[in-house]
């Protein structure tokens, strides 16, 4: 589904992802780990086509097309999804507004017709109740005003509504108490398909106790410096970073 | 100053001095001479004038504005007339500056309310004639600037709504002010008293041809005890139109006062929006002014905490495009017996354009030492990580851009609670924006 090769990219020309190796199939969970400014965000960022960074050398093949290619919106219609760490306020703005545009940007890219309104509420409110959400939510302005939980369930309950092929979560679980990662979790857990594959961005190993990854990886100033199983994150969770990091240095 | 055409004004004035109502009330008639006197001798506001600085009428000294000399209501177009119209409020209508009965909606109102011209007002019964001399000019003085002492001198009518203690209005109350003919200055006095414990929810409509114009409308607005306004100005008046309208209030103690100020059309527009806050009063002022081509907007506020506990909310949004140009200022006077007083001020305007200008001036005056003040300003372009974020979720960089403009007006939009008022602003703010992406059906 996804392959990325060599890939450096920089900000303001200071190098930050300096040749990443990633090949991701259909169906798979991986987990990106690794210290603070190692790159991970950076890596989201410009799968899900941010402006501000430099791609120096490499490529990204997202289902035999070029994605490095495609404008950010033509990504996401294509079905690759960022799940924001911090989810943008937009005052004025509805959930639901913005909900049917974007699923009618995808289905008029797809060449179909625009959603029936019953229905798309039916899809909306189905998918709301699976969030534990108020219905309430989809009336009120774009994340204004909610809380950390709540701004990390509604990126989810987009995700649950575009049904995208490639999720990016960045992030996920920073700022949330055990009881709204469970609820993520179960909400991710959910979307689970053998057509759908997920990149999880994350510092901690707790997001990982609820969303069993296949593969994790472990970045480090840059470069992939360890690859491995589900275990690889306990074995992090024991002992931190340091040990990659000199290893890698090394 | 400009004393040349205050002179030209004078001079027209002996003429149509006996057309104005009120000219046998000895009371009256003093206090039109006098504030004659003061803008023959100032003129309208110089840019001198710190209040006035960013604003520069003399496009309006150039030009001589007549009054509307007819009591009889001229021809209006009446599909445009019921597209200003509010269907669920009682309507009073004026035309070039006076009360037209024919057109007015009052079916139903109350009888303990009076809602009356001005004109009917001084002459009509022994009941309200009393309220006017004891009304007129106490929320503003006409040596405040040069359109009051005009405004004082010359308004041909106006309108009179008094609201008694205790009572609440089932429905909106819409002022409305349209001008049907060119070159003509429709100079209205109007006058608002919410009694104790009394409610009112008040639009104040001002639209009229596309055509050069002169509205110099004065309100003054007295809330009792406890009692609760809620005022709107939506303020669309011709793109070759001149607008000065002022609103003055006096809260009482416990008074709440909301007002919406939507500032529209104009090709020079200002608004004066000032209010004297008692004790533990409330008042909210929200705004939005959106300029493009050449339009000229100017929102002054002036918020007067005089005792203590008083609550003021002030958010004020502009979006200017092309060579547009806003002007926001903003005063909060905290005075020496306020303590306690809460107040926060905020105006955020978006430039569309390279050549738009955005002029944002808020001040704190505070002479009370315990007290919670605070204010904000930006001026600035649209948020990046806010288009990024639309983009990520499917939508093109156009749209993204249009919706997030129109979503940052929008925020005041919202604001309103009157359904009819509210379908009617949304769709004067979709037309002066682009709209490509934009599906107005799911708004």
């Amino acid at each position: 589904m996804l392959s990325i090769k060599n890939l450096h990219v920089s900000i303001a020309d200071k190098p930050i992802l300096k040749g990443i190796n990633l090949q991701i199939n259909a169906g798979e969970i991986h987990a990106i780990m690794g210290p603070n400014g190692s790159g991970k965000s950076t890596l989201a960022h410009v799968l899900s086509g941010k402006s501000g960074y430099t791609v120096t050398e490499g490529s990204v093949t997202y289902n035999t097309k070029n994605l490095l290619a495609m404008e950010a919106e033509i990504r996401a219609r294509e079905g690759v999804f960022l799940a924001f760490q911090y989810p943008v306020e937009i005052p004025g703005v509805s959930n639901i507004y913005l909900l049917k545009a974007a699923l009618n940007s995808i289905r008029k890219y797809q060449g179909q017709p625009e959603v029936d309104a019953m229905d798309f509420l039916t899809l909306v409110k189905e998918k709301v109740r699976l969030l534990d959400m108020d219905e309430k939510f989809l009336y009120r302005a774009v994340n204004e005003g909610f809380s950390g939980g709540e701004k990390k369930r509604n990126e989810i309950l987009q995700m649950a509504i575009l049904e995208p092929k490639l999720c990016i979560m960045d992030e996920t679980d920073s700022g949330l108490d055990i009881d709204a990662l469970k609820v993520v979790a179960q909400g991710v857990n959910s979307l689970r398909s053998p057509e759908r594959s997920f990149i999880m961005v994350t510092h901690y190993q707790r997001l990982l106790d609820y969303i069993k990854p296949d593969f994790v990886h472990v970045l480090a100033n840059g470069q992939i410096v360890k690859s491995g199983g589900a275990d690889l994150a306990l074995e992090l969770e024991e002992k931190g970073y340091g040990w990659l990091e000199e290893q890698a240095a090394a | 100053m400009n004393t040349a055409t205050a002179s030209r004004y004078t001079a027209e004035y002996q003429t149509l001095a006996p057309t104005l109502p009120g000219q046998t009330l000895p009371w009256l008639k003093q206090l039109r001479c006098r504030a004659l006197e003061k803008f023959s001798a100032h003129g309208f506001p110089s840019p001198r004038e710190e209040e006035w600085r960013y604003t520069n009428v003399s496009a309006i000294e150039k030009k001589l504005f007549s009054p509307s000399l007819s009591l009889t209501t001229p021809p209006v177009d009446k599909v445009w007339l019921k597209g200003c119209q509010l269907e669920d409020a009682w309507s009073v209508v004026l035309v070039n500056g006076r009360f037209s009965a024919e057109l007015s909606v009052l079916d139903g109102l109350p009888e303990a309310v009076s809602l009356m011209s001005m004109a009917d007002a001084l002459t009509a019964s022994p009941a309200i004639a009393p309220l006017v001399e004891k009304y007129l000019g106490q929320a503003v003085n006409y040596s405040e600037h040069g359109f009051i002492a005009f405004n004082t001198a010359w308004f041909t009518d106006g309108l009179l709504l008094h609201v008694p203690a205790g009572q609440v209005l089932a429905k909106p109350v819409q002022l409305l002010h349209v001008v049907t003919q060119a070159e003509t200055m429709a100079t209205t006095r109007t006058i608002i008293i919410v009694g104790e414990m009394a409610e009112a929810k008040v639009i104040e409509t001002f639209a009229g041809v596309d055509n050069s114009y002169l509205t110099a409308a004065v309100t003054e607005v007295f809330i009792d005890q406890n009692a609760d306004l809620t005022l709107y100005k939506m303020q669309s008046e011709s793109e070759k139109a001149y607008h000065f309208g002022g609103t003055y209030v006096k809260q009482g103690k416990d008074a709440r006062f909301t007002h919406h100020n939507f500032a529209l059309g104009g090709l020079l527009a200002r608004s004066d929006i000032l209010t004297d806050m008692d004790q533990a009063s409330e008042c909210e002022l929200n705004g939005l002014y959106l300029g493009v081509k050449r339009q000229h907007i100017d929102s002054h506020t002036r918020i007067n905490h005089l005792k203590p506990h008083a609550i003021s909310r002030e958010i004020y949004k502009g979006v200017l495009d092309d060579r547009a140009r806003g002007v926001f200022q903003g005063r909060v006077i905290v005075a020496e017996d306020a303590q306690k007083t809460d107040s926060q001020m905020n105006n955020r305007n978006l430039l569309l354009s390279d050549n738009a200008e955005a002029d944002t001036k808020p001040q704190l005056e505070i002479y009370a030492d315990d007290v919670k003040c605070g204010h904000g300003v930006t001026v600035g372009q649209l948020d990046e990580s806010s288009v990024f974020y639309l983009q990520s979720r499917c939508i093109d960089e156009e749209t993204a851009r249009n919706m997030l403009t129109f979503a940052f007006a929008n925020e005041m939009v919202d604001k309103i609670r009157i359904k009819s008022l509210h379908d009617k602003v949304l769709e004067q703010v979709l037309l002066r924006f682009p709209q490509e992406g934009i599906e107005k059906s799911w708004l």
